[in-house]
Parts: C-alpha cells; sequence; structure tokens
C-alpha cells in the first residue's frame, strides 16, 4: 500500500546552488478525526494533540500536526503505524474517532538551501514566513493543496497528493534553475 | 486579491485559500413536507442581491477546511466581518460604525 507509485524514486529531483528538492523515504501517513475532550487519544498516541491549527507534537519518531479545530495528520516510521492504530482503537468504545491510513495517498518533497523560501512564494499566495520553524500549514501551492511543515529556518516538508506531484515538482524544477540563474 | 480573517485559523489570508458558499443563513425547513411549492421555490432558488453589506458563506478550502460565514460590501469588496458557522447573525449596525 505504502510502495511509492509515482514515477521519481526517493533521491534529489532538483538542486542548485540556491535549493534543493529531494524526495523523502515513505512513511506511513495517518488523518485522524476527533471531537469533543480527546485525552484518551493523547495516552494512545503518547503525545498531546496540538489544539490551535498549525501547532505540531512530537514524540519519539510520530509527529502530529493540528489541520482543522477537529482533524489532525499523523506521521510516523512505517513500523510504528500498526502499533499506532491498535492503540487508538482499544479507545474507540469510549471516544469514537476516525482513524484512517492515507500513507499511500501522498509523497513528501523535501525543500531546503538557501533561497528555499523564495522558492515557495512561486507557489503559494500566502507568506511562507507566516509559517514559524516547527508549525506546519495546510496550504494552497500552485492551484494544489498540499502539507507544509517547516523543521528549519529555510528547511520544509511538502505532502503533495500522488496525482499531483508532477505538476508540483515540475514548478519546483523551473524554480530551482530560476533561482540559480538570478544569483548568477 | 482580497485578505480574508479565518475565523477557525485566526489568521487574515489570501483569498486564493477560500471559495465563496453563496448566502449564509438560509434555513432548511423543519417540516419539508409541509412546505408549499412556492415555499420551496423561495427556499431553494430565492437569494439576496443586496447593494451593500451581505451575509455569505466561505469556505477555507486551502487550509482549515471549514465553513464560516462573513459579512462583504458588495460595493467596495471589503469585509466587515467573519465568524464561526453557527454564530448568531453579528448587528449591521455594530460593524458599519467603525466605518463612518
Amino acid at each position: 500500500m505504502n510502495a511509492p507509485i509515482s514515477s521519481f524514486t526517493p533521491s534529489v529531483l532538483a538542486e542548485s546552488a540556491a535549493a534543493r528538492v529531494s524526495l523523502a523515504a515513505p512513511c506511513a501517513r495517518l488523518s485522524l478525526r476527533v471531537r469533543g475532550d480527546f485525552a484518551p487519544l493523547n495516552t494512545a498516541l503518547g503525545l498531546t494533540l496540538p489544539t490551535r491549527i498549525g501547532q505540531r507534537a512530537q514524540s519519539g519518531e510520530t509527529q502530529a500536526l493540528c489541520l482543522g479545530p477537529d482533524e489532525w495528520m499523523l506521521q510516523a516510521p512505517e513500523t510504528l503505524a500498526p502499533g499506532t492504530q491498535a492503540a487508538c482503537d482499544e479507545v474507540y468504545g469510549t471516544l469514537p474517532h476516525s482513524l484512517v491510513d492515507v500513507s499511500g495517498r501522498e509523497v513528501t518533497f523535501e525543500i531546503s538551501g538557501p533561497r528555499a523560501v523564495d522558492l515557495l512564494t512561486l507557489g503559494m499566495p500566502r507568506n511562507p514566513d507566516s509559517i514559524a520553524v516547527g508549525e506546519g500549514r495546510r496550504i494552497n501551492f500552485d492551484g494544489v493543496t498540499v502539507l507544509l511543515w517547516r523543521d528549519g529556518e529555510s528547511a520544509f516538508r511538502m505532502d503533495v497528493w500522488h496525482s499531483f506531484a508532477p505538476h508540483v515538482l515540475h514548478l519546483l524544477e523551473t524554480g530551482v534553475r530560476e533561482l540559480a540563474a538570478e544569483a548568477a | 486579491m482580497l485578505l480574508i480573517h479565518c475565523p477557525y485559523c485566526e489568521e487574515t489570508l489570501p483569498e486564493a485559500e477560500f471559495t465563496y458558499a453563496g448566502q449564509a443563513h438560509v434555513i432548511r425547513p423543519e417540516d419539508p413536507s409541509g412546505q408549499s411549492d412556492d415555499q420551496w421555490q423561495e427556499f431553494l432558488f430565492i437569494r439576496a442581491n443586496p447593494k451593500g453589506p451581505h451575509y455569505e458563506r466561505w469556505r477555507h478550502f486551502h487550509g482549515c477546511g471549514r465553513f464560516f460565514n462573513a459579512v462583504r460590501d458588495t460595493v467596495s469588496d471589503k469585509f466587515l466581518t467573519t465568524y464561526k458557522a453557527g454564530a448568531p447573525r453579528p448587528d449591521l449596525s455594530s460593524l458599519t460604525e467603525g466605518l463612518k
């Protein structure tokens, strides 16, 4: 289910002096929807689900990003996902929720380099600097809904649905070349 | 480009992240089978087309995904306020007071 079905292989996809775009190794992605008092889920997941949209929480190798008032995206290494799902299933009786494995839905582009922020402005109507380091958002990137995680001043991860990935990558490739040409 | 405040994200963001979703506060009748054809027509098709403040729905499509309500002046395209879905309709006089 989690095999990369896009035509790219995990590697550097575009690189110049300005920025670098590479494909991350596959990971487990879980979409969580829950309302009400979700304290039992915090215990099951072993982390405190953030409540402000855009905030992230991390416990070990599991990361959670708050996408909406009742929506989170969880990412973890593939080996941890079955355990996480089993732990959440146990509290289902007292706290009904939706936890769906969407690992096969997306690929992750890792974007870094001195001009990574400038590269993102090519597709983002909002200011990339409005996303603080250590946060994330669901955004519009060149007309495509993507998840953007900001890991450092100039280090981002972008989760893109498979079918949109070639389109988004094409824009990033052009941008990487263009920013390098600008500097030269 | 319009800048729209999302009441759920509590951020003011570009219009490109949002989609328009029609007039707000159109309430579905509680007893649909008791409605006459004219009442159904009113509910389904008849919408206000004001010149000035308009109560309307928007959706933060490329973001939190939530529907919310807004008051927008159709002449100036200025948003007077946005508020969460299900919240009561804000009083127009309190919104326009600051503009005079």
